[in-house]
């Protein structure tokens, strides 16, 4: 198995726009590495350095030191993004376009072909069950709605690894079933998919192995069947890991 | 440029489905029709102060809908968080920003055929004549300044928080540099040194965008052509503000965090 995603000894820190505040630190030398196929579930409290791992693998934030790469290829070259697919924690798209012109867009950035273009469109709204929503403007979607026009976006062009920020966030049970089902269905197809998420339940489900970080340090990591054979759920090692402790009642 | 032009068209389409466009465009033709339907003072020139007013409503609707536009594009971008997925494609901050300006520029254009085409039909209804080279001649200009404008305001998105502050920064900019920019020499005169340095940098600095302003009695009173070396010059010199503003915007747009 190649590694797809890797980062290491990623260090961020976050000058404080106060006068002589020490910097805030996001990330402490995070060490990661995520395999071809693998569906690798990304926790850790509010806070912990998710989000900015996030950001740092997509080149939205430069790393203060250490290397962060996808595809042996370092995440500050803009090719480096030309494989992969990313869906950000609640985004509005683009209001005025409907979900057919939206992934159209899209794909003109990618530069596919004006009849490949076209299939993948319409498979792609086929798997998020939004043919018959396409031609409406996505102001008239609801937010469950608006997830699946992100996934589809996320997948126009047909990546091999999926980044996923929180996904379920603010969906109903109905809404985060579909979610987890398109999920599924990439796994089957191969697909890495690299996925933060604070719904435990949902991580072990899907994923075949996990990181917990807290206040930007790698806590633990491993496979979903070994952190959970120490412990009675995921949730209880969620906890045990990141050093809560339960307040007498 | 398949990305840039994408980019483009999106701008278009945004400006094409609000209906800020729609607001002015009807409120310049019911002013201008009511202006025209009546004859004041039985002055039978009447028709030239027609169309300074539909002149000066339409360069007053254009910055209007060039700075309110171009002003909205990035921040909306980031407060609605589209701006991540879409440099999460493999698009440069630079394409991004030079598919904004594009497509705000040549919304800008599509805007001002409208604007221009009512103004033809509107003259021509009085006056029974079409001078197609005038109006292309101040159009072309017109269209010109919108794109100095609209860089500046882009640029100014990126350093300004809020779109508000950035529009009432751009407008009152735009509208000292159109009324007082080409007498900053004469006031400069006036003045003591180092003031009068100053005053003389500034003049030199600012884009002047008053004669292409000015190019609005050409054809209120039938003046001849200018010359056609002279629109390829200002075009130049228009374009080489364009391109100084845009520079600035991809360097501060490149350090911007984006979340």
């Amino acid at each position: 198995m190649s590694v797809i995603l890797k980062t290491e000894k990623l260090r961020v820190e976050f000058k404080s726009r106060e006068f002589r505040q020490q910097p805030k630190v996001a990330l402490r030398g995070l060490d990661l590495e995520v395999g071809t196929g693998e569906i690798f579930g990304f926790l850790g409290p509010n806070g912990a350095g998710k989000t900015t791992t996030i950001n740092v693998l997509l080149g939205f934030v430069q790393p203060t030191s250490g290397a962060a790469a996808l595809f042996g290829i370092d995440v500050r070259q803009p090719i480096a993004r030309q494989r992969i697919g990313y869906l950000p924690e609640m985004t509005y798209y683009y209001k005025f376009l409907s979900a057919e012109e939206l992934l159209r867009f899209y794909t003109k950035i990618f530069g596919l072909s004006r009849s490949e273009t076209d299939k993948r469109i319409e498979n792609l709204l086929k798997l998020v069950e939004l043919e018959h929503a396409s031609k409406r403007q996505i102001k008239t979607y609801s937010k469950g709605m608006q997830q699946r026009v992100g996934l589809a976006q996320a997948l126009i062009n047909n990546p091999d690894l999926l980044i996923l920020d929180e996904p379920t966030s603010g969906l109903d049970p109905v809404g985060r079933m579909k979610v987890r089902e398109i999920i599924q269905r990439l796994k089957n197809e191969g697909k890495t998919v690299f996925f933060a998420s604070h719904e435990l339940g949902e991580v072990e489900t899907v994923c075949d192995r996990v990181a917990i970080i807290s206040e930007g340090e790698l806590k633990a990591i491993g496979r979903v069947s070994e952190i959970v054979a120490q412990h009675p759920s995921l949730e209880k090692a969620f906890l045990e890991v990141i050093g809560y402790k339960p307040q007498p009642a | 440029m398949r990305t840039i032009f994408a980019l483009a068209g999106v701008v278009i389409k945004e400006l094409y489905r609000r209906k800020d466009f729609y607001v002015l465009f009807i409120l310049t033709i019911v002013i201008c029709v009511v202006m025209a339907s009546v004859n004041i003072y039985n002055d039978n020139e009447i028709i030239r102060y027609i169309k300074a007013l539909c002149l000066l409503l339409i360069w007053i609707s254009s910055l209007v809908i060039a700075i309110t536009t171009t002003a909205r594009q990035i921040p909306a971008e980031r407060e609605q968080r589209t701006l991540l997925p879409l440099l999460a494609k493999p698009l440069t901050r630079t394409q991004l920003i030079f598919g904004k300006f594009l497509g705000c520029w040549l919304a800008c254009g599509l805007v001002l055929v409208c604007f221009y085409a009512f103004f033809g039909v509107l003259a021509a209804s009085r006056e029974h004549a079409w001078p197609l080279l005038h109006y292309f001649q101040a159009a072309f200009l017109h269209w010109m300044v919108l794109g100095v404008v609209i860089a500046m305001t882009l640029l100014g998105s990126l350093v300004f928080a809020a779109p508000s502050s950035n529009s009432t920064i751009c407008f009152v900019l735009v509208a000292m540099i159109l009324c007082v920019g080409r007498y900053l020499d004469e006031v400069a005169l006036k003045m003591h040194e180092p003031l009068r340095s100053l005053v003389y940098v500034l003049y030199f600095a600012i884009p002047h965008l008053e004669w292409a302003f000015g190019m609005r009695d050409l054809i209120v009173h039938d003046w001849p052509l200018i010359g056609w070396n002279f629109v390829g010059l200002a075009t130049l010199y228009l374009l080489a503000y364009v391109s100084i503003f845009l520079v600035a915007a991809c360097l501060v747009f490149r350090r911007k965090a984006v979340n």
